[in-house]
């Protein structure tokens, strides 16, 4: 107990205290929501646990125990909301706001969808060009705030929320228009230029896991790469941090800001190409948002900003985002799932405050220490 | 003829919501807080005024009045969170902003489950009446436009508009809260409370963007869905920057929204529109909404504190 009550009171290690308070804080008034609503908590977490493990805590020690397939939608549903995640930790880390991953996201799937049913080539030449134009229209989608925001300084936050709209309408009535589309989805992806993978889909149950995954973990790899490792990244973030100092050193701010955007926005696009030719394996014709961008947000600040807080709270919203079907067939409105998410976003911007109270117990236990 | 009267007058109805948002917004940053959680409060706002309409509609003709009064009182109650992460706790106000956001999304839809057992509230009847003022509706031109099947949340709107500037620009309330937002180290240390100030911009600014979405929902829809709102929230603060953080400004820029708005509803009237899709027609007002701000952006300057936590020790 005393080590633990120390350990929290570590001032370096807020960053992984602060985070964890934040979760926790959630789970409890979001278990204080359905109390007073009349719902019962435990099935909502006994919905995560199976989700996140693939074990039922209903029939433990039982041949129904454990299902791959709850593992693999699990899985699958983490993997576009980490791109988005490593999308607008990239942009935060360069001092801009990437509120927009949701419509470079759309861009990202629409694209991929278009090269992947248009085109017949060998699949090793096809499935990276899927990418590459997932990641290419991404980026052209990012690079329009970024610009407005460098030659007109026009606020980011404003122009990519209306850039998300025109991606949702815009995406809708192109994926319409190609041929032997309806009015709600496309063909299927071409063989040879699609995740799909018979492999995964038998390792895990028939669950509708699939290669991009690889792409996934690469990504992480050159976020981390890029950020920490290149004089490129390092210019970048000097750029967030100050750029009156940064100009004054010699940098290119706009370019840098641009180019921020850019990036930022094929890893989103990207993740786009997780849903359209991964997860669906044909283009989809959306009503509204499915929110993958503002869960890359939660993604990006609950993991601080790096490859590996990233990874790990891309997983946790993972989690909860594949639970709410089977927390709705367990009778509980999966909506809370939403709860939680977003009060994890509040809780971790309100940090400064844990942080003062921390500080304010570390100081009172000082003092009684010295008495 | 007709045809544009009708324009006109469903451009005033498409715009009121915008309009009493834009101004919650304004009150806001003004008083030197960034609000983009609008969207999300014009959704509990819809959501608490859709709700209370379907329950009190059996029992009194009020009900949508009522409504439009939670909406408000529920905007607020959110906005007290905005508040006190981004006043007391230094939070950055964007990112507060959208968790409120994301929370709204949340909230509204779970309480919509638990009260109708659907991810939808239930239709309600009626909603707002439109109605047609006797005399002022035989008025040449004005008339059919102002006066002629009109819902009276237009006017309510249109006096809102009037009561900011007079509140912002004619009285101390309204000085103190500009001074919170262009320079709240100069407000302090005249004794006044920066932090009850910000407190105060906030919270109206709840008040006014509920009963944005209230009316909103309450003339544009027949139940609140998750699709309610649709980004007018977001263009709200659009009409905000591009308004100049002026009620006038605010009030030109909100018709010009309306106006792209109803534009669509009205393009198969058009012969050279005809052959558009109607997804041109749905991303439109967006597209518009960026050209504007492009347009305008030079000469658009906010407040000048706006987004930064008030520190005292940089007195």
């Amino acid at each position: 107990m005393a080590r633990l009550k120390s350990m929290l009171l570590d001032e370096s290690k807020y960053k992984i205290t602060v985070p964890v308070i934040a979760i926790l804080l959630s789970f409890l008034i979001a278990t204080l929501v359905m109390i007073l609503t009349g719902i019962n908590p435990v099935g909502a977490f006994k919905a995560l646990v199976r989700t996140m493990t693939g074990i039922n805590m209903d029939q433990l020690f039982t041949d129904k125990m454990f299902n791959a397939r709850y593992l693999g939608e699990f899985l699958t549903t983490a993997l576009p909301i980490t791109m988005t995640g490593i999308a607008v930790a990239f942009a935060f880390r360069t001092g801009l706001f990437n509120i927009g991953a949701e419509g470079q996201l759309m861009v990202g799937a629409m694209a991929a969808s278009i090269v992947s049913i248009l085109l017949e080539l060998p699949m090793i030449i096809h499935l990276p060009l899927v990418v590459l134009s997932a990641a290419a229209a991404g980026a052209a989608w990012g690079f329009v705030p970024g610009f407005l925001k460098a030659k007109f300084n026009v606020h980011e936050v404003v122009v990519t929320i209306m850039m998300n709209y025109t991606a949702l309408h815009l995406s809708n009535y192109v994926l319409k228009s190609l041929p032997g589309s309806d009015q709600v989805k496309t063909v299927k992806s071409l063989p040879s230029g699609t995740f799909q993978s018979d492999f995964l889909k038998a390792l895990t149950n028939n669950s509708r896991f699939h290669w991009g995954f690889i792409v996934v973990i690469l990504s992480l790899i050159l976020f981390w790469f890029i950020i920490e490792k290149t004089s490129f990244g390092f210019e970048l973030r000097s750029v967030g941090f100050n750029p009156h100092a940064s100009r004054y050193a010699g940098m290119k701010v706009t370019r840098n800001m641009v180019l921020s955007m850019m990036i930022s926005g094929a890893f989103a696009g990207i993740g786009g190409a997780m849903l359209s030719i991964g997860t669906f394996n044909y283009g989809r014709v959306l009503v509204g948002f499915e929110n993958y961008g503002f869960d890359g947000i939660a993604v990006a600040l609950l993991g601080g900003n790096t490859a590996v807080g990233v990874f790990l709270s891309g997983l946790l919203f993972g989690g909860l985002k594949s639970a709410q079907p089977l927390m709705q067939a367990n009778k509980i409105p999966m909506e809370i799932a939403k709860i939680i998410s977003s009060l994890i976003v509040l809780f971790v911007a309100m940090k400064y405050g844990f942080e003062m109270l921390l500080r304010y117990y570390a100081k009172k236990q000082l003092k009684e220490e010295e008495q | 003829m007709n045809t544009f009267y009708s324009i006109m007058t469903l451009t005033l109805i498409f715009a009121a919501p915008i309009i009493v948002t834009g101004l919650g917004g304004l009150f806001s940053e003004r008083s030197g807080v960034v609000n983009i959680a609008l969207e999300g409060l014009m959704m509990i706002g819809a959501f608490s005024a859709a709700t209370v309409t379907v329950i009190l509609e059996p029992l009194t003709p009020a009900a949508p009045w009522i409504g439009l009064l939670a909406g408000a009182f529920f905007g607020a109650l959110i906005a007290l969170i905005h508040a006190y992460a981004s006043v007391d706790l230094r939070a950055d106000q964007v990112i507060s902003g959208t968790a409120i956001n994301l929370l709204a999304i949340g909230l509204t839809i779970y309480f919509a489950q638990i009260i109708f057992n659907q991810q939808r509230t239930d239709s309600f009847s009626r909603g707002l009446v439109k109605t047609t003022i006797p005399v002022l509706s035989e008025i040449p031109v004005v008339g059919p436009i102002l006066f002629t099947n009109m819902y009276l949340t237009v006017y309510l709107a249109l006096l809102i508009v009037l009561a900011t500037w007079f509140v912002v620009y004619r009285t101390t309330f309204g000085l103190r809260l500009r001074a919170c937002g262009e320079h709240p180290q100069a407000v302090d240390s005249m004794g006044v409370s920066v932090r009850k100030m910000r407190y105060y911009g906030v919270v109206l600014s709840g008040m006014l963007g509920g009963l944005g979405g209230a009316i909103m929902v309450l003339t544009q829809d027949t139940q609140y869905t998750i699709g309610t709102i649709h980004g007018t929230g977001f263009i709200a603060l659009a009409a905000l920057i591009f308004g100049k953080w002026n009620p006038w400004g605010l009030l030109g820029a909100s018709l010009f929204f309306g106006f792209s708005q109803v534009f669509g509803i009205y393009s198969n009237d058009f012969e050279i529109l005809q052959g558009l899709p109607q997804e041109f027609f749905y991303g439109l007002p967006y597209v518009l909404t960026i050209i504007a701000l492009v347009v305008f952006s030079n000469k658009s300057v906010g407040p000048k504190a706006a987004g930064e936590p008030y520190d005292v020790s940089k007195r």
